[in-house]
């Protein structure tokens, strides 16, 4: 497997050469969201806002109504439950195009409850004009700019920062509003999104090898979520569907689904597999995904389930997982 | 447009603004009036005598609300309409308390920039001059109902226009009682950091707040040396002063944003207010009162 590093730095610099209304806020944290390099080839487009995310979000709102393209930077969690009102009242009443670029999705740092964004998709899935998306791998990182662009609106982005794998063909971008079907198959649909579909793909090649016919689907646009293929999908799932999503299972992609399949009457069991309605604490990335149920085994438990069939499938039949090593917080 | 307004002259518009929303008092059983007895010398005299706004683009009548912006709806015609179009040289006025709501548009109609029958229209049902509007209500360039945010609204745009060149201004008018919010202090912080010398803010400190007087809901004095001590040049003025008011907009403050500090009384002109102080938020007349309050109208 591919990993690409710093995917958004080279493409924020790359985006703002072409872009002079680009402009980037940090909130001192940056550099540690992997835009170091931003500050070095842009200097006087980097506004250092200090560790002061209320002021920084409405700040970006007045520089959005002169004409600049605000890109906020801070770890996720800074970035919807600090700011909710600002964000609300500032930016998202107005409509105004400022792109908060959220680090740190889920479980992705070991920094614990205080710098885990694992609600934020529930928070503000609700919120009017507002666009989510949840990156996959590098290959949309790359696209996301270009499509959040085209949105011409408030958008949150979960951002995966540094090493992140390249799981789809760098020559297919990430399209608005469109799951990319990884896997065609009637008995059951899986829909993941963010560090959930990897771990999906480590589970369907063994769940096929077992003779199931998996329809596995990646989602990275959260909000609209009326994408038509997912119904399609969900209406030929003969066992039902499974969720797979690195934040709370309420309120976020898997109750998203769920509204799908009520309101167009679909009659399909689903399992939401994420975060059970928990706060979590610090550790590694490894460790959070099967102390939280976010991992591949989770998702052979959830097919058992579905079908009513033991699979016999151990760790060591799945597709080996990629060690991860993050320590900064 | 360009007529010379004399500071007695801008004193008696402030009275006619205040005049306008007793009126509304009577008529509706209550309105805004404290904060048009504390602000109305200040709006005055920034709409006849500070500002350098181009000519009124707004409508002349009151508007059907014209709907919350969305993706379909970025069009609508929006209040900031009234401050004239948006040009390098020109200045740019944010009203941060959206509660002052009703004397913005009592202000704005004794300025000549909307009739005087469109605040038949303030508060009623289906109308855009609501009691605490937003960016598609007459004079608001944003929505400024949480207290705040107007204030970072307003240095990101003086940031912009500062980065863009622009000789205008941008002016901002603050409530005491906000400035009890984090983030106002937040943006002083980062305003003094980039020296945004072409932010301007008046503060009417009329030291009342929902729950009485603001040194017993949470003192924000001294707030002068507070300004200072944040990076910006703060002058105290009397907030009723008109000459005062003018005089302080000239106060040289270069590389730090300027705050007038403007000492202001909730009774001014109205002073059967004052045996109510400390509680003056939302003034209601009652019947038994009506006669009293109509005397003064009269006489205004």
């Amino acid at each position: 497997m591919i990993i690409e590093t710093n995917t958004h730095s080279k493409c924020l610099i790359k985006w703002a050469e072409k872009h002079k209304e680009a402009v980037v806020l940090s909130a001192d944290l940056g550099s540690s969201c992997e835009i170091k390099e931003f500050l070095q080839v842009y200097p006087d487009r980097y506004f250092s806002m200090g560790i002061a995310e209320q002021n920084m979000v409405s700040w970006a709102a007045g520089l959005c109504r002169e004409g600049y393209r605000p890109y906020l930077h801070t770890f996720g969690v800074f970035l919807y439950r600090r700011v909710l009102d600002q964000l609300e009242m500032s930016v998202t009443y107005p409509n105004l195009p400022v792109t908060f670029v959220g680090f740190l999705p889920g479980i992705m740092t070991p920094g614990g409850v205080s710098h885990q964004s694992t609600n934020d998709v529930a928070v503000l899935r609700n919120i009017p004009n507002m666009t989510i998306f949840d990156m996959g791998d590098a290959t949309e990182i790359e696209s996301i700019l270009q499509v959040a662009h085209d949105v011409n609106g408030p958008v949150f982005i979960r951002m995966l920062r540094k090493d992140v794998p390249r799981l789809f063909p760098a020559d297919k971008p990430l399209i608005f509003n469109k799951a990319r079907t990884l896997s065609s198959g009637t008995d059951i649909t899986i829909i993941s999104s963010s560090i959930c579909t990897e771990e999906a793909m480590r589970a369907v090649g063994v769940l096929k090898q077992k003779g199931l016919s998996i329809q596995h689907m990646h989602v990275s646009t959260l909000k609209p979520f009326t994408d038509p293929s997912i119904p399609r999908a969900i209406a030929k799932s003969k066992y039902g569907v499974i969720t797979m999503e690195n934040h709370v299972t309420i309120g976020g992609l898997g109750s998203a689904v769920a509204d799908v399949i009520a309101e167009k009457g679909l009659g399909k069991k689903l399992i939401k597999i994420g975060i059970q309605d928990t706060y979590c604490h610090g550790a590694s990335k490894m460790y959070l995904l099967k102390k939280y149920g976010l991992d591949a085994m989770t998702l052979i438990a959830a097919v058992e389930k579905l079908t009513g069939q033991k699979l016999g499938i151990k760790e060591r039949d799945l597709a080996e997982i990629r060690f991860e090593d993050y320590t900064a917080v | 447009m360009e007529k010379r307004y004399t500071d007695a002259e801008i004193s008696r518009v402030a009275t006619k603004i205040r005049k306008h929303i007793l009126r509304l008092a009577m008529e509706r059983g209550g309105c805004y009036l404290s904060q048009a007895c504390s602000s109305a010398d200040i709006i005055a005299s920034l709409y006849l005598k500070i500002l350098n706004l181009g000519p009124s683009l707004g409508s002349m009548d009151a508007q059907p609300f014209p709907g919350v912006p969305s993706p379909k709806n970025m069009d609508y015609p929006k209040g900031s309409l009234y401050h004239g179009a948006p040009a390098k040289d020109k200045d740019r006025f944010f009203v941060s308390p959206a509660h002052y709501a009703s004397v913005i548009y009592c202000a704005l109609a004794e300025c000549g920039r909307i009739s005087r029958e469109a605040i038949d229209k303030f508060n009623v049902d289906g109308w855009n001059m609501e009691m605490i509007g937003a960016e598609h209500s007459p004079g608001f360039e944003c929505t400024a109902g949480s207290l705040g945010q107007t204030i970072s609204i307003a240095a990101g745009t003086a940031h912009a226009r500062k980065l863009q060149g622009d000789t205008g201004k941008v002016y901002v008018l603050l409530s005491d009682g906000e400035i009890e919010e984090g983030q106002v202090w937040e943006a002083f912080q980062a305003a003094a950091f980039y020296k945004l010398d072409n932010l301007v803010v008046y503060v009417d400190i009329n030291g009342l707040q929902v729950e009485g007087y603001t040194k017993d809901v949470m003192n924000t004095e001294p707030l002068a040396e507070r300004f200072e001590a944040f990076g910006a040049k703060a002058v105290p003025v009397d907030g009723h002063d008109v000459a005062a008011l003018v005089k302080a907009s000239k106060t040289a403050h270069a590389g730090k944003p300027l705050v007038v500090l403007c000492y202001t009384d909730s009774a001014h002109d109205v002073p059967l207010l004052e045996k109510r102080k400390p509680f003056l938020h939302f003034a209601r007349i009652d019947a038994d009162e009506m006669e009293q309050f109509k005397e003064l109208y009269e006489q205004m």
